[in-house]
């Protein structure tokens, strides 16, 4: 019978001993609190502020920062609200930054959340810039959010994201 | 054989922002395009692409084909002394090429 072995437990059992012994609830606590913590994320990822741009965890987004944290501003990126075609779409991108030495621009990141190829395009540049804006035009796969990630030489990362409406896709034509 | 223009000012001050520009006629095919017989055309785009200023790099790209037909790209740089600026690419097919354009720096 398959409640058996359950009944005989039940019926063993003397009237104080439904709790189980205190040491051993300690223990369990501490085997369970030791499960989360390997099961949890690195710390970092989640003591970084909420940043609704990018999702930390993205492994595209881990490839580029390391799990360092990103933070929304400083960069702008500029993009026709609806673009008629994804052919080319003209795109600038800016980061504030005194572009010094000591405090520059070292790299930008372009995100297509929508296309096939999601990384669209990294550009380093320096301090010898002097101005931290790239431009170009793009593909867009139809209307979706761009996202842009600053890498500054202290080591921080800054986004923003746009988005924008494509009336024709790129990458669907059949010719 | 890749065809490209860059696009200076004729000739700038020293410490200067300019603003450098550059087109290359490449497809930068996606892959996902086929031919007038359906035949899949291989993806072959431009991925690298970088710029010295009298041998110093001052910008590079790494591109993909995200970026639109005949890529165009424009960045900044400071002027410091007159000289070269010599771009370099290459593509999926392995294929590189380089293009140059000369600046004056006065002052």
């Amino acid at each position: 019978m398959p409640f058996c072995g359950a009944q005989g437990v039940a019926l063993r059992r003397a009237p104080g001993e439904n709790r189980v012994p205190v040491p051993s609830r300690t223990k369990r606590r501490r085997l369970l609190a030791a499960l989360g913590a390997a099961c949890a994320l690195p710390a970092r990822v989640i003591a970084q502020p909420v940043n609704a741009h990018v999702d930390p965890i993205d492994p595209l987004i881990w490839s580029l920062t390391q799990g360092r944290p990103v933070r929304p501003g400083r960069v702008q990126l500029v993009l026709p609200k609806l673009a008629e075609s994804g052919h080319s779409v003209a795109m600038t991108v800016s980061v504030a930054s005194p572009m010094t030495e000591a405090d520059h621009v070292a790299a930008i990141h372009l995100i297509a959340e929508k296309n096939p190829v999601r990384e669209m395009a990294s550009f380093y540049v320096g301090p010898h810039a002097g101005r931290a804006e790239v431009g170009s035009r793009i593909r867009l796969n139809g209307s979706q959010r761009m996202v842009a990630i600053a890498e500054l030489s202290d080591g921080t990362f800054w986004s923003t994201a746009v988005d924008i409406e494509v009336l024709e896709a790129a990458c669907t034509e059949g010719g | 054989m890749a065809l490209a223009r860059i696009e200076l000012p004729r000739e700038a001050r020293r410490g200067e922002v300019i603003e450098v520009r550059i087109v290359i006629q490449h497809a930068m095919e996606t892959g996902f395009r086929r031919d007038a017989a359906g035949t899949r055309i291989p993806r072959n785009a431009i991925h690298s692409l970088a710029c010295r200023y009298n041998g110093v790099e001052v910008f590079r790209a790494t591109l993909s084909t995200g970026i639109a037909a005949n890529p165009y790209l424009r960045f900044f740089t400071r002027a410091h002394e007159s000289g070269e600026f010599a771009f370099w690419w290459i593509d999926d097919d392995e294929v590189q090429d380089t293009a140059r354009a000369t600046l004056v720096v006065t002052g």
